[in-house]
């Protein structure tokens, strides 16, 4: 059993109020910090560490801190983005809900590493009751002196503030969710500037993922040496995943990375395999923006070697035969879904997010969207499946913010993986309606491309 | 170090002050090499970046950091650096791209030119021309809307509306208060008032010269008469509110509507208030100087073309003469 660092007592009654997460070392990291580290030294501490950014791009977190900018006489604030809206993805809201401190605590040290002296957590609208939930712990820190000013006695001030979110997915995007936070309709910036430059209310502002900022947490605690024995690569320390689909035990584990994605699916300790003795189809590896893979291609790279849990291993191929990390929302089918019909629902989702901002982003998605629509519903056209390819490229990397990318790569790499679907949808538009196209050669060994040298 | 920095577009080099965008180099220069813009507008702080039609490729970030970018950027947006490469129009890449942005531009876009008043003075229209494919890939109904009243001067149709934001950043930063905005969100979004409260400011007139389609329509000139029947005269007169320098569009000895005037990018050179846009519908109101110049690829040009003068700069440079060929040799042409 791997070590939990995040989750460790997660399974402690009672975990979600302050006394008990106190009880079981909680708030050891703000103590460490506050007392004995300086700002610089925590950053350092992250670096060394290897955190890579949890919310989806994996960038790294210590290097993301070390950009920001420190003007003189100008404020500067940390903001945690609990906007958590990917399909797929729901280990933020699992944190949040039951170790609301660990995320305080996370915060308490982030904002002192940066010298922040307000912070938010922008939550999403949808999630009132972890809004709630972290609200009453944000006073019960306030009570113990964890929170306020002269926090310990060390005379670092810190207020924390729980702003709701109006629920669009886009103001999960950090720049969109500063507009959102300053009361501005969420409407993504033009970067450059980028936040670390002038974010919030013009000032240098960080952006980070609830899990990252939980991450620093661990961290602190144990050093960052110690955190980056843990996982594979420049892929370090534990990721909460986020299962779900077809699997006989979905939910929220927290995983070493470079874990081998067979034994994630099939092994005990996890998701225990495909539910009802199925077979495995498809997964998609990040949440629904990551492109699609089959079952083949999941479980082993393109040189049959065995994919791992990892930001480098899952995205090794390219969009050719890779995925991405994403932000850990695991959705796994089996052999009875129509990947058309998921396609086509990623894609209503995407339409409807879309902040209408960009051209290519507003019209295309909606396109794509109405394409797919007729295709599921035995309306297609063999011509409309290039015109999809065709039509996903003109957005993708032409627009202000990634969700034009997170749009056209779900729709791309399931027509590059499962374009005989498509074409049967299109050949079979009676059957298709009531029936499946199958797991036909999805999970078949991946035929080794023949090494050619020379001529 | 010098206080300007050098950038070659499509290999034409060009010296700039530190700051200026690509978009604004590539217009120093002039000619075919300058990217299109929609939605970015000079006067308008903060504008520009939505569309996409400028987009451009740097193959050359600076003269320190020679790597070029991974995406293609917003020219309007994206300042220059020194040393820095761009490719418009020599770049297939840019070309292709582009005219998927117009493609997705006219999917919702009704097409409706015949009928439509800003036909023949259309950004759109040009674009769609230089750009767009001969029939359109969508097959499905494009959104509609129902026709808005702002104020009773200005009508709002919105589904012709690219969304480009101009309109609002002007209410924005021209007027003292913005009643309208942008309602809902991805392609259901919509240019609106609240329950369609009226405009009432002196300067709401000019949301109509912004407008780089035929959205937001003078109410006073719907359906008048086509632009390229009438003939644009400068003229000014005294008003205490604004600058009053505009363009009369004259039909015989009417006066059909005032505008701004604007320069060859379709900008206003500068805002005019609603008095002198809608109320001053009489030769006598006005100072008449001379015919508004108008390029001559533009319909409105037919039948009255002007001797063509190159740009000082252009006559200078032997490469930028080359890249101006085309244009040069009209000038000798008439």
């Amino acid at each position: 059993m791997a070590r939990k660092l995040l989750l460790e007592h997660i399974n402690v009654p009672g975990i979600n109020t302050f006394d008990v997460y106190r009880q079981k070392g909680g708030y050891r990291a703000v103590e460490k910090a506050l007392k004995t580290l300086t700002p610089d030294e925590v950053v350092e501490e992250v670096k060394k560490s290897g955190l890579r950014g949890r919310g989806g791009a994996g960038f790294p977190t210590g290097m993301k801190w070390s950009f920001l900018a420190k003007p003189e006489g100008v404020a500067r604030y940390l903001v945690c983005n609990a906007d958590e809206s990917e399909p797929g993805t729901f280990k933020d809201r699992y944190l949040m809900t039951h170790i609301p401190h660990a995320l305080i605590e996370g915060m308490i040290v982030s904002s002192f590493a940066l010298g922040a002296n307000t912070s938010y957590i922008y939550v999403r609208g949808e999630m009132m009751p972890q809004i709630r939930i972290l609200e009453k712990a944000i006073a019960e820190a306030k009570n113990a002196g964890f929170l306020g000013k002269n926090i310990l006695g060390t005379g670092y001030d810190l207020e924390l503030y729980v702003q709701p979110g109006g629920g669009a997915y886009i103001c999960g995007e950090e720049t969109a969710l500063l507009e959102s936070l300053e009361g501005k309709r969420g409407n993504p910036r033009i970067k450059p500037p980028f936040p670390a430059i002038a974010g919030l209310y013009g000032c240098p502002t960080v952006v980070n993922n609830v899990e990252s900022i939980a991450a620093t947490v661990p961290i602190i605690n144990d050093g960052g040496d110690e955190y980056a024995k843990i996982g594979i690569g420049r892929s370090t320390g534990t990721k909460l995943i986020s299962a779900s689909g077809n699997l006989v035990r979905p939910g929220v584990y927290e995983i070493d990375l470079g874990l081998p994605v067979e034994e994630f699916i099939y092994s005990d300790e996890y998701c225990g395999g495909i539910a009802n003795g199925k077979r495995l189809k498809a997964t998609v590896a990040g949440g629904s923006s990551v492109p699609i893979l089959p079952a083949n291609l999941t479980l082993k790279l393109a040189n049959g070697e065995p994919r791992l849990m990892s930001y480098e291993s899952l995205s090794e191929g390219g969009f050719a035969t890779g995925s991405m990390m994403g932000s850990g929302g695991f959705i796994a089918f089996d052999e009875d879904q129509c990947i058309v019909r998921n396609t086509w629902n990623f894609s209503r989702f995407y339409h409807h997010e879309s902040c209408g901002q960009c051209s290519p982003c507003r019209e295309g998605t909606g396109w794509m969207e109405k394409v797919l629509h007729r295709i599921e519903y035995g309306h297609g056209k063999m011509s409309d499946i290039d015109l999809l390819v065709d039509v996903s490229k003109k957005i993708e990397g032409n627009t202000i913010c990634p969700l034009g990318d997170a749009a056209a790569w779900p729709v791309a790499s399931a027509i590059r993986h499962f374009r005989d679907e498509f074409e049967w949808h299109v050949k079979e538009p009676i059957k298709c309606l009531d029936t499946n196209y199958g797991l036909a050669n999805y999970a078949e060994p991946i035929v080794k491309a023949e090494v050619t040298t020379g001529n | 170090m010098s206080d300007k920095v050098k950038v070659t577009i499509d290999g034409i080099s060009v010296e700039v002050a530190p700051g200026t965008t690509i978009l604004n180099a590539a217009r120093q220069i002039g000619g075919d090499i300058v990217p299109p813009a929609m939605c970015y507008y000079s006067k308008l702080e903060g504008s520009g970046g939505k569309c996409r039609t400028c987009i451009v490729k740097v193959s050359k970030g600076s003269e320190k950091d020679p790597r070029p970018m991974p995406k293609l950027v917003a020219s309007c947006r994206t300042t220059v650096m020194d040393g820095m490469e761009v490719l418009n129009i020599t770049s297939p890449e840019v070309i292709e791209a582009r005219s998927g942005v117009v493609e997705m531009l006219l999917i919702n876009h009704p097409l409706d030119c015949p009928v439509c008043d800003q036909a023949g003075e259309c950004d759109l229209q040009n674009l769609g021309y230089e750009h767009g494919l001969q029939k359109t890939r969508y097959e499905f109904e494009r959104r509609t809307f129902e026709r808005i009243d702002i104020g009773d001067k200005i009508q709002l149709h919105m589904n012709r509306c690219i969304l480009c934001y101009r309109c609002v950043f002007t209410a924005d930063q021209i007027t003292n208060k913005r009643v309208h905005g942008i309602l809902n969100r991805g392609d259901h979004s919509e240019i609106s008032t609240y329950i369609q409260t009226a405009v009432d400011n002196d300067f709401s007139g000019n949301v109509i010269d912004v407008c780089p389609v035929g959205a937001l329509t003078d109410k006073t000139f719907r359906f008048k008469n086509r632009v390229w029947f009438t003939k644009p005269i400068d003229a000014h007169r005294d008003c205490p509110t604004c600058s009053g320098k505009v363009t009369l569009w004259y039909k015989g000895e009417d006066v059909l509507r005032v505008t701004a005037r604007k320069d060859i990018y379709g900008e206003v050179e500068e805002f005019i208030c609603n008095t002198c846009r809608f109320d001053k519908k009489k030769t006598a109101d006005w100072v008449i100087e001379h015919p508004t110049h108008i390029s001559d690829t533009s319909v409105i040009a037919s039948n009255h073309y002007e001797t063509l003068k190159p740009l000082p700069v252009i006559q200078n440079n032997p490469q930028l003469q080359q890249a101006n060929k085309v244009e040069l040799e009209k000038t000798t042409k008439f």
